[in-house]
């Protein structure tokens, strides 16, 4: 295989293999895969609109039991300042979110020891009454509340939906190999049981986001083996509308002595991941890992989405990083950048 | 212990096909005629200059700007382990665009004794610190002896340091002050211990952008005569454009051309350095932040128009090391150095750290593909770290 047929091939339209994404890693540079990344994005996109979300990141608790070392955001059970949000604090965010234009709820938490399946159903109930779109428990939260519940994973699932939930983040995926996540979350669900999770999710009619957490102790294999299992789940299912790739933040995590990714290898990533996975619709940027200069870069490097205004967000401030993008803001960036920008829902309709 | 498995790869692949399919779409994205003429070796007209600023393929830009930077520099990406001392904010200009300049007496207001700026140097003595950056305000009434004495005193700490010091605007405010001319007043510093001037004080040339926005400050035709009489005299210095406030394309082009004639004149410059507006705590601080795109497109611009400068620096205290990472691959071949108590951005709201290590800065070379090399401020090679 020669780097000049894997570079015609993508601009070709075709699907690459792990030979041609591991051989892209190793030896294009960075205009070769933001070219080859922008031109797949202007073949899906071609109106030239970056769309981005309105929403608040909700996080119920942060009490988790899964102790994963590249997190700087939980509470063990047994620390005393863990906490748990009261059904009317949540319903005050949501009313707050309301007011500000947004749409829906990013609600993700800890896996909470002990909360019973019956807790989150009048949770979903409580905040879907008050008529907002809830985009919430990533696949780790639904096997924990397996576990919790013994109720087998359908069935949390078509319950969660009964009491409210509309979709579910892509939170969570971490990296989807079992070598990585025995090193660095061994208590999360597996790289199976992650997949089986959204794939039976998808099943039951809810869409989802998917996401890539690299940077740390991961190998290369490791991070197309994720993508690779990611793009089959989608051949399958067509169920995600969009991937997430950002880089791991070490601060204040027991891995705070790894390097942190720099700005180079996140827009790589990015675009690779745009080169490999031609079943997705949708990229989108990280501007919460990347700070609002990078992240309008990485619309030329494979994005066609700036996110979420994130009118909370807690779990990446925890490692140290805070930016913060008003919708405004976000309009600003991407004009400038020569689109136009458009607020979307969860699926990516656009408001009119 | 847990390794991490780098992202990256040393060994780049030049593709022919590859190229050839990216030359179509500059061709198609209507750059085709800057791109002969930048593959000729041609100089782009101030025309070329304004398509390449109203352009927003940045990664056109980049191309572009990546081929002269190869040409010019190979994988070379410089940095300086370097020291800066800001020995006074107190200044009689108060230009609207700094955050940094104080009046005489005015809270925050500050002035170093000759000691503390010794200080300063002792401090840091086990450092391989190779130069000292130093600028200021314009002073109403320090007299010129506290000047060479700055200089004499440094030298006294440690000899072999380099002093870049003094912008273009405080050496003519010195000349006036020890009232001989540009020249007279250089030899004295350069016998004081000065080695090369910085390129700070050009802001934009323009006028009409001075007189709205620093009217006291040193005209831009000033600002260049200063540094060639300094260029004929054998010294080296900088040049800077400060972008992101009131001035049009045209304007930032007329300085781009101005700074590219002077050069021809007396090939006294070493590099060019685009500054980035911090509106925060200025009197201008209803503008916005620049964003990422006109970052590299100022470094990408500038490497393709200034086409007998033979270095672009893309200064991380401004946009941050992130970009200047990026910026490497846009045109920059320069990330400036280790800096340490850079107070002028810091007081405009810059939230880059006020130094960085050189290990980092070896990392953030390395990964973005290129050969970290440090170097003295003439650029002489001090260690490529390969």
């Amino acid at each position: 295989m020669q780097f000049a047929e894997v570079i015609e091939n993508v601009l070709a339209g075709e699907r690459i293999s792990d030979e041609e994404f591991l051989m892209l890693e190793a030896q294009a540079d960075l205009h070769q895969l933001g070219f080859l990344a922008d031109s797949i994005r202007k073949r899906k996109h071609p109106q030239k609109v970056v769309t981005y979300v309105i929403d608040r990141n909700i996080n119920y608790t942060d009490i988790c039991i899964s102790a994963c070392k590249f997190c700087a955001f939980f509470k063990g059970p047994e620390e005393k300042d863990g906490y748990l949000l009261t059904f009317d604090e949540l319903g005050e965010k949501i009313e707050e979110t309301k007011a500000l234009g947004g749409t829906q709820i990013l609600l993700q938490g800890g896996l909470h020891p002990g909360q019973p399946l019956e807790y989150y159903e009048e949770m979903l109930t409580f905040m879907k009454s008050r008529g907002i779109h809830i985009h919430g428990f990533s696949p780790p939260e639904i096997h924990h509340f397996s576990e919790l519940s013994g109720q087998p994973v359908p069935v949390v699932i078509e319950r969660l939906i009964a009491a409210g939930l509309d979709s579910i983040p892509g939170g969570g995926a971490e990296i989807l190999t079992d070598r990585v996540r025995n090193l660095t979350a061994p208590r999360k669900c597996s790289a199976d049981q992650w997949i089986s999770i959204m794939e039976e999710s998808h099943r039951q009619g809810l869409r989802s986001s998917a996401t890539m957490m690299f940077g740390h102790v991961e190998t290369s294999e490791d991070r197309l083996e994720h993508l690779r299992r990611l793009r089959e789940l989608q051949d399958r299912s067509g169920g995600f509308t969009a991937f997430i790739p950002w880089p791991f933040q070490p601060q204040n995590t027991v891995l705070a002595d790894l390097e942190k990714t720099t700005a180079v290898g996140y827009l790589r990533m990015l675009a690779l991941s745009r080169i490999y996975l031609d079943n997705f619709d949708n990229i989108q940027a990280s501007w919460v890992t990347q700070g609002p200069k990078v992240a309008q870069l990485s619309l030329s490097f494979g994005a066609n989405d700036f996110g979420s205004t994130m009118i909370e967000e807690n779990v990446v401030a925890a490692a140290g990083i805070s930016f913060r993008l008003s919708e405004q803001e976000i309009r600003r960036l991407v004009s400038d950048a020569g689109y136009t920008p458009a607020q979307r829902l969860m699926d990516y309709t656009l408001l009119a | 212990m847990i390794e991490k498995i780098s992202l990256y790869s040393k060994s780049r692949v030049n593709n022919p096909a590859f190229y050839f399919t990216v030359e179509n779409y500059i061709v198609k994205a209507g750059l085709g005629s800057i791109l002969d003429k930048v593959k000729a070796e041609e100089r782009l007209s101030f025309d070329d200059g304004l398509v390449l600023y109203n352009s927003n393929d940045i990664l056109a830009l980049g191309y572009l700007a990546n081929l002269v930077r190869n040409r010019m520099n190979a994988d070379n990406a410089y940095f300086i382990y370097n020291q800066h001392i800001n020995y006074s904010n107190i200044c009689t200009n108060l230009c609207k665009f700094c955050a940094f300049g104080r009046e005489k007496g005015a809270d925050l207001a500050y002035e170093m004794s000759v000691e503390q700026v010794k200080e300063k140097v002792r401090d840091r003595l086990a450092e391989p610190i190779t130069e000292i950056h130093m600028v200021g305000g314009i002073h109403p009434d320090l007299p010129f002896d506290y000047y060479l004495e700055l200089l004499r005193g440094i030298k006294e700490v440690k000899s072999e340091l380099h002093i870049q010091a003094f912008t273009c605007v405080e050496i003519a405010h010195l000349s006036d002050l020890v009232g001989k001319s540009i020249e007279q007043t250089l030899e004295i510093l350069i016998d004081a211990g000065l080695g090369s001037l910085p390129g700070g004080g050009a802001e934009v040339f323009s006028p009409r952008i001075r007189e709205i926005t620093c009217e006291k400050k040193l005209p831009g035709k000033d600002w260049l005569e200063v540094a060639k009489i300094a260029h004929k005299m054998g010294m080296k210095s900088n040049a800077t454009m400060l972008y992101g406030h009131i001035e049009t394309m045209e304007e930032r082009l007329e300085h781009l051309s101005a700074l590219r004639d002077a050069q021809d004149e007396t090939d006294g410059f070493l590099a060019f350095i685009p500054l980035s507006f911090h509106p925060k705590n200025t009197e201008m601080s209803d503008l916005s932040r620049t964003t990422g795109i006109d970052d590299l497109k100022n470094v990408a611009v500038g490497r393709l128009f200034l086409d007998n400068f033979p270095h672009i620096k893309a200064y991380w205290v401004m946009i941050g090391p992130q970009m200047a990472q990026i910026a490497l691959s846009f045109g920059a071949d320069d990330m400036d150095g280790t800096v340490k108590e850079e107070v002028i951005t810091h007081m405009a709201g810059a939230d880059t750290d006020q130094a960085i290590g050189s290990t980092t800065l070896v990392r953030l070379i390395k990964e973005a593909g290129r050969v970290p090399v440090q170097r003295d401020t003439l650029y002489n090679v001090i260690e490529t770290h390969n």
